[in-house]
């Protein structure tokens, strides 16, 4: 019996296998941010130890700096700058890269890393961020890790793990328009669970994938953390390859074509058998909102905030409080529902493809009277693609913020963030209690449901705006 | 090295919700400095302070009743620790007191961080969890669930009750192991595996 690429892989990264399901895994690249890599390096100098492998190692500012144009080391969260100077200081210590605030390669780690062509498929990668798994549409064995996990890679360039189980989840048909990635994903995790993929990790598969971008793919594997997957990943193809060439960390001349011809042969054998297996049909997909506080709280834009009947005692409870929280009933409908802010960003729904989608509504529109929107790039690479096709203008005429590039309002650390209570549409991947403010109240969705949001001013279905 | 996990009795906190995520074990706000200190505070800030009113306890949560002072282990729902990775929530539960965390599923990213700082992330069957946190909310104070690592079980509304640790965790428990020292008795065979590695990816150094 063939093996499925996951096990591939990893049999590629052991070390040392034990009999207690765990394996000691070499680990071939480590992305860290200032948030919690700062801790990481700063643990590692007290205790006099060092990187192993400085030259794998890189560093992105991302989480905590400013998104305003000009922004400096000064930060709008309370001592955000101790981190960025620490961060800085260590990195530059322990010799390895680091994409620092205003180097035109700065952004979100999970869209720089492969925007730099630093995670290739094949490759083990870890990050102390959850969205690490964002890398493994690159067909890649990526996933996120603690800080202690992320110091004992530092110094063994290893780490000890237990040995996931594997999934498949085949996305069969074809998408209608106005329906994403980010749709697939919060379906799937709405229909299964956000605990669906506990210790698995999930090879996404199907005609719906195989026709996504890279930029769609990402999307994908973002949310397989809020599935509880280990990660998520996808076999390379012609795209992934093609997507790779000519990136500044890929491979050049003779290198390249030897890695090409091994990168095609990482995929799953036919006969392969998985731990589990789910099928999702595209074809009747709908564009996804959440009415609550989990990614699972996810239903059809056309839906209403469903009842709690016959779900089991703590599921209904959490149910009831997210309702409380999130000023909904079961029963209201999500389609319509006042609006008063909308966000477009984060490691989800920041790339290129994702502006070019939401310009795409916005393209000779106004948001809503009274909203505040705000688009903020991944990576300030995405944003200098995205001025040299005129995106800019069409965001900033439409009345959003064009941001440099960073976390931002994702997640509220002290810093900027949306008001007391407010009802925000985005496009990142956790509508947590207060995750983008003190009590605000965040709907989930796509970028082009988010454009479409803003011009309406409530919670709109994206078909409405897009030309037939 | 860190603190030692072998038989622990204690005080148990009942949270019985799920999906509890890393972003309401310790809200961003509350990380403040680049250090795993200090962070006992902010543990469940949004929900254990009442809103907008500076750190005004808020008598409706679990931490701030009568009879789970020095609650040292917590109750709750499937999918415990999900969401962020931020290993601050283990620092923050730590300082805090707790060293356990019973739930019938954890966010493979915290329980792994967990056992990195010596807390002991304790799965049972959601009855099961239910039936304890009953008894324990009977009467809190009195009612002390007892945990048993080596013999992995627990002790509580007269039962006993067997659980499942993967045996590595276990022993870095028991024994308060550091695992990068652990893994540096490994090095020749990772130090062989890098050279290996170089030659047969060459593209990637
Ligand atoms: S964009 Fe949001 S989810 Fe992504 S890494 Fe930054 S804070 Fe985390």
């Amino acid at each position: 019996m063939g093996l499925t690429l996951f096990e591939k892989l990893w049999s590629e990264h052991v070390v040392e296998a034990y009999d207690d399901g765990t394996d000691l895994v070499y680990i071939d690249r480590i992305f860290l941010h200032e948030r919690t890599g700062s801790i990481a390096l700063a643990s590692l100098e007290a205790q006099g130890r060092t990187v192993f492998c400085p030259e794998q190692v890189f560093c992105s500012m991302d989480h905590i700096v400013d998104t305003y144009p000009d922004r400096t080391d000064e930060t709008t969260m309370p001592s955000g700058k101790e981190f960025i100077l620490a961060t800085r200081r260590h990195s530059h210590a322990a010799g390895i890269t680091l994409f620092d605030l205003n180097d035109p390669r700065q952004g979100i780690v999970h869209v720089v890393s492969p925007e730099q062509g630093i995670v290739q498929p094949g490759v083990s990668l870890v990050c102390p961020d959850s969205h690490t798994c964002t890398q493994g549409a690159m067909g890649a064995l990526a996933w996120g890790i603690g800080s202690s996990e992320a110091e004992h890679a530092l110094v063994t360039k290893t780490l000890r793990v237990l040995r996931p189980k594997t999934m498949r989840v085949r996305f069969d048909g074809r998408l209608a328009p106005g329906v994403t990635a980010k749709d697939m994903i919060l379906h799937l995790i709405s229909t299964h669970g956000a605990n669906g993929a506990r210790g698995c990790a999930v090879e996404f598969t199907g005609q719906a994938v195989a026709e996504l971008d890279m930029e769609g793919r990402m999307t994908l594997c973002n949310m397989a953390v809020e599935f509880s997957a280990f990660t998520g990943l996808i076999a390379p193809d012609e795209k992934t390859i093609a997507f790779l060439r000519g990136r500044p960390y890929a491979p050049a001349g003779a290198l390249w074509q030897q890695a090409a011809d091994y990168w095609r042969t990482l995929r799953s054998s036919p006969d392969a058998r998985y731990d589990r297996e789910l099928v999702i049909d595209c074809a009747s997909l709908e564009p996804q909102v959440t009415w609550g506080t989990s990614p699972q709280h996810a239903v059809g834009i056309s839906a209403c905030v469903p009842a709690a009947d016959g779900l089991d005692a703590a599921t209904a409870e959490s149910q009831r409080q997210a309702c409380a929280y999130i000023g909904l009933a079961p029963g209201q409908a999500l389609a319509g529902l006042p609006i008063d802010a909308a966000f477009i960003g984060s490691c989800t729904n920041s790339r290129i493809s994702d502006l070019r989608q939401a310009a795409a509504v916005l393209r000779g529109r106004q948001v809503a009277k009274g909203l505040r929107a705000i688009c903020v790039p991944g990576s300030m690479q995405v944003k200098a693609q995205a001025e040299a096709e005129g995106l800019d203008q069409i965001f900033t005429a439409a009345g959003f913020e064009w941001r440099a590039s960073g976390c931002s309002m994702c997640f509220f650390a002290g810093g900027e963030h949306f008001g007391y209570r407010e009802r925000v549409i985005s496009t990142t991947n956790r509508n947590f209690e207060s995750r983008q403010g003190p009590e605000t109240r965040t709907h989930l969705a796509s970028p082009v449901t988010v454009a479409a949001s803003a011009v309406r001013g409530c919670i709109t279905d994206p078909r409405e705006l897009l030309q037939p | 090295m860190m603190d030692k996990f072998t038989r622990h009795e204690g005080v148990a906190a009942v949270l019985l919700r799920s999906n509890v995520d890393t972003d309401a074990i310790i809200p961003s706000r509350e990380m403040k400095r680049v250090s795993k200190e200090g962070l006992g505070e902010g543990l469940f800030a949004g929900w254990r302070y009442l809103a907008g009113a500076g750190r005004q306890k808020n008598p409706g949560f679990v931490l701030n009743q009568d009879g789970y002072q020095g609650a040292s282990i917590l109750l709750s729902g499937p999918n415990f620790g999900c969401g962020s990775s931020r290993e601050h929530a283990v620092w923050a539960l730590k300082e805090f007191g707790f060293r356990a965390v019973i739930a019938p599923g954890f966010g493979a990213i915290f329980a792994s961080n967990c056992v990195r700082n010596g807390i002991l992330p304790l799965v049972l069957a959601a009855g099961q969890v239910a039936k304890i946190a009953e008894w324990v909310a009977a009467d809190p104070a009195r009612n002390r669930v007892v945990i048993d690592l080596p013999a992995q079980q627990v002790e509580a509304a007269g039962q006993v009750y067997s659980f499942d640790i993967e045996p590595g965790a276990r022993q870095m428990l028991v024994e308060g192991l550091d695992s990068v020292a652990l893994t540096q008795t490994r090095w020749d065979l990772i130090q062989a595996f890098h050279e290996r590695r170089r030659l047969s990816r060459p593209w990637l150094y």
